[in-house]
């Protein structure tokens, strides 16, 4: 073979394989594929974990994930590493000085994979799914209310419309149906034009009222708040799924009761005993004024640590009796110490006093953090129970 | 390739092959940024889908954006050879890897090592490896992404446990263990063993013993699992072989990197400082580019912490050609792997005149230069490349009930293994073998241990 005929240049370059598609992005894809595989698996520890919920309408969490590790065979770590260097250097020169304690010692040895963190973002949607497919969970009938919403459905076609409305296939098919009967008419014809038509439809009012009651007096902790708030974060999702428009309420009580926007609510820090028949009363009031139980579904949470005044409990037995009579669902989350997870406490009872006669109710203790999975799994399977009953 | 690399490139291989070189003919083909970097994730061009080089990509390409690795070519061996030239090279810097590029092609032709690879493996690679790409896929197809990639992981965490000895096609283990060898009768004892006796001889068949599997220990953990897998389905063992082809390919490269590179260092500046033919100022931007490669530390700074294959290589060449000739310089080039290469050739004189130099890095950062004879210089460049760079690991014994048993080499490697990532490589080993699989190692104490992977029901 001749020297200048060892050189070929592909004449072709108009359809080189590799710019057909990318092979690392590919393998990129479904790493993050099984990244999200991986954090499903840990759903309960994810949702548990508080700092999930970011900001209050945001539809995304952030949850930093590390990269995938294949792992292979290797040594165990050595406490010293020999290596061969090239420079000015005499035996006995320290080219580096040890890492002051506590400085951390990022990107020494390894092969350095595992060490980069992402963030993963994820649809607050997506994880409400996955969870009710982890749950297994039906989803729940509507309490259709008695009022009604006005929608617009579409239904038939007209062959005058507005520009935005013209269903092409459709028009097309009109095209060709005349054509096929019609042998010298044009291809196509103003006459073909078909539109979509909307027409006006009611249709049963699908709207809930969530009622967070929460517990504000001094025995309440940091720590029992945010489980509480990460409870009501995870309810709110699982409900939206059956209602087109959810209104959340907030209130806060010690030994009065107020009302608060979300971002407050959260906040709010008050001093003091507890008189959970306040809480229940304003909630009444709300309902009373605002929310006709026969157009709103309603949901009530309350969550605390349970030690009611004693003296409180024939009023917030009344309270608890009148709110049964118009509410879907009342929830009690209590929170306390993993020692106290038996529901014991005086609010725990009016509560089972409440379920026992037949009111839809139900308790959860959310004594730490992986206590909060049980929780939600236990109010919908609960609410479908209620349901099918 | 323009116009005017064409007309270099035709003139560098005359004066190439008027030097001695001698190559199977090279496709040279300009390729995308985008391309170089996935032939270095990948190691080749195409090769089979597996999560893992998706994370290694993310790595390279985050490394690119900062500027710290740029590639201008790379070849692979075969007949023809592909070079792939990354696409902003300049006309100066493909000048100089143009030359380059045919030294490798004359290393990859000559020596030994790359000989029987290729003999081996073949000498398509790139068609190959597409080809078990493509075999992969459709397998991903018919079987699920889920379960090919559960083999793939198996697989792939064992790539570097080959047996280079064994060749790629080999036989499996004599059924029978080898029985006495008997003596050869003389002509008395022949005629004594033919007379009729009344005690019945036993039967060949009786006499000859089942041998036990393997039949010695056995590195080549790829073929093994693949051979004698009981329950592993054919296109597993499949995808097993085509890994395992594939790391026959990789062997060498990864055995005389810094032969190689070297070579074909060597060659690049001998080439072009012999082709009269470039304009002046072509040679010298080109020759701008070879110390840009071929230097031991980056400008800016007067020590390095590790040495640069290309610098190394190139420098002992040198001195080889210098000292003993181009003829005893093929001969060396054929003849050697980078360990004979660095320990009959790289002498003290060289060492002190590259200012190499050994340190030791301990966990709390702390790096403090040696004071240290050649022989552990040479033990220290080379210590990352025995055996693959992996740890020893072998089969010990394929017992009654299927377990797979497999010891690490500990007092040879010098430790144990990372006790977690072992477990790891267990757990994918155990998903494809479904049988039990033990290894033994010891800890960072220096403690037995014996690593279990089996399920709940599996005896053991």
């Amino acid at each position: 073979m001749s020297d200048n005929k060892d050189i070929h240049t592909p004449k072709s370059q108009a359809a080189r394989w590799y710019d057909l598609f990318s092979r690392g992005a590919r393998d990129w894809l479904r790493h993050n594929e099984k990244v999200r595989e991986a954090v499903r698996e840990r759903l309960p520890e994810l949702i548990s974990s508080g700092d999930v919920i970011s900001g209050d309408g945001e539809r995304k969490v952030q949850v930093p994930v590390r990269f995938l590790q294949h792992f292979r065979f290797r040594l165990s770590e050595s406490s010293e590493a020999q290596g061969v260097g090239q420079g000015e250097a005499e035996p006995g020169d320290v080219l580096r000085r040890a890492r002051a304690p506590g400085e951390s010692g990022k990107g020494e040895g390894g092969s350095g994979e595992g060490s980069l963190e992402f963030v993963l973002e994820l649809k607050v949607d997506d994880i409400v799914d996955w969870l009710w497919e982890e749950l297994q969970l039906p989803n729940l009938q509507t309490k259709a209310g008695a009022m009604e919403d006005d929608e617009y459905t579409r239904e038939g076609w007209d062959r005058r419309g507005v520009r935005s409305r013209l269903d092409r296939r459709r028009s097309l098919k009109e095209a060709i149906k005349r054509r096929s009967v019609q042998t010298e008419g044009p291809v196509f014809s103003n006459e073909d034009l078909r539109y979509r038509q909307l027409v006006k439809r009611q249709r049963p009012a699908t709207q809930a009222v969530v009622f967070f009651a929460l517990d504000v007096s001094s025995s309440m902790g940091e720590r029992d708040r945010k489980l509480a708030k990460t409870f009501f974060f995870w309810v709110v999702q699982g409900l939206r799924r059956q209602y087109t428009r959810i209104v959340p309420v907030f209130v806060a009580h010690t030994v009065q009761a107020w009302e608060f926007n979300e971002e407050e609510f959260f906040q709010v820090r008050g001093s003091g005993g507890t008189v959970a028949s306040t809480a229940f009363n304003t909630v009444l009031e709300i309902i009373g004024e605002r929310f006709d139980p026969t157009r709103y579904n309603i949901y009530l949470f309350y969550a605390s640590d349970g030690e009611n005044f004693s003296h409180d409990r024939q009023p917030a037995r009344e309270a608890l009796q009148a709110l049964g009579r118009c509410v879907n669902f009342m929830g009690y989350v209590e929170t306390s110490g993993p020692q106290m997870k038996a529901l014991r406490t005086e609010t725990a009872d009016l509560f089972r006093e409440s379920a026992s006669q037949g009111t839809p109710a139900g308790s959860y203790p959310l004594g730490e953090e992986s206590d909060v999975w049980e929780a939600i799994r236990g109010f919908f399977r609960q609410q479908q129970a209620t349901e099918e009953a | 390739m323009s116009d005017q690399l064409a007309h270099y490139a035709t003139k560098i291989e005359s004066l190439a092959r008027g030097l001695g070189l001698d190559y199977y003919p090279v496709v040279f083909e300009q390729v995308p940024d985008s391309f170089m970097m996935e032939v270095a994730v990948y190691g080749l061009p195409v090769r089979m889908p597996h999560w893992s080089f998706g994370v290694r990509y993310i790595y390279q390409l985050v490394q690119h954006r900062m500027g710290h690795s740029r590639l201008f070519e790379v070849v692979f061996p075969g007949n023809p050879g592909r070079a792939y030239l990354a696409h902003n090279n300049s006309l100066q810097e493909n000048t100089l890897v143009t030359a380059h590029v045919l030294g490798h092609a004359d290393f990859a032709k000559n020596n030994l090592l790359f000989q029987t690879s290729q003999e081996q493996v073949g000498y398509q690679i790139v068609e190959q490896a597409a080809g078990h790409a493509h075999q992969i896929s459709m397998a991903m197809d018919e079987h699920g992404v889920e379960h090919v990639e559960a083999v793939l992981d198996a697989a792939l965490s064992l790539e570097q446990y080959i047996d280079i000895d064994q060749g790629l096609r080999r036989p499996r283990y004599a059924e029978y263990a080898p029985g006495e060898i008997p003596k050869v009768a003389d002509g008395f004892q022949a005629r004594f063993q033919a007379l009729p006796s009344d005690r019945e001889r036993p039967s060949a068949a009786k006499q000859r013993q089942r041998a036990p599997i393997p039949a010695h220990p056995e590195h080549d953990l790829l073929w093994f699992i693949a051979q004698y897998g009981a329950e592993l389905e054919d296109w597993e063992r499949d995808i097993f072989l085509a890994v395992r082809e594939e790391s026959f390919y990789f062997y060498p490269v990864f055995a005389c990197q810094i032969m190689n590179e070297g070579w074909a260092s060597y060659w690049h500046a001998r080439l072009l400082r012999e082709a009269d033919f470039l304009p002046s100022q072509v040679y010298l931007d080109a020759i701008k580019a070879h110390s840009d490669v071929v230097r031991p530390y980056a400008a800016d700074q007067q020590v390095s912490l590790s040495i640069n294959p290309y610098h190394l290589g190139f420098s002992m060449w040198e001195k080889i050609v210098e000292e003993q000739g181009l003829e005893a310089a093929r001969r060396i080039m054929q003849q050697n792997d980078d360990f004979g290469f660095i320990r009959n050739h790289l002498d003290d004189a060289l060492a002190e005149e590259l200012k190499l130099f050994q340190y030791t890095a301990r966990r709390d950062g702390e790096i403090i230069v040696s004071d240290s004879r050649l022989h552990d210089l040479h033990d220290t460049i080379l210590g990352p490349k025995y055996n693959f760079g992996a740890p020893r690991i072998y089969v010990e014994a394929l017992q009654a009930d299927g377990t797979l048993e497999l010891r690490h080499e500990h007092d040879v490697d010098g430790r144990g293994l990372d006790v977690p990532s072992a477990e790891k490589v267990l757990e994918y080993i155990h998903r494809l073998w479904r049988r039990p699989v033990v290894l033994h190692t010891v800890d960072e104490h220096g403690d037995l241990r014996k690593l279990v992977r089996k399920r709940r029901r599996d005896s053991l």
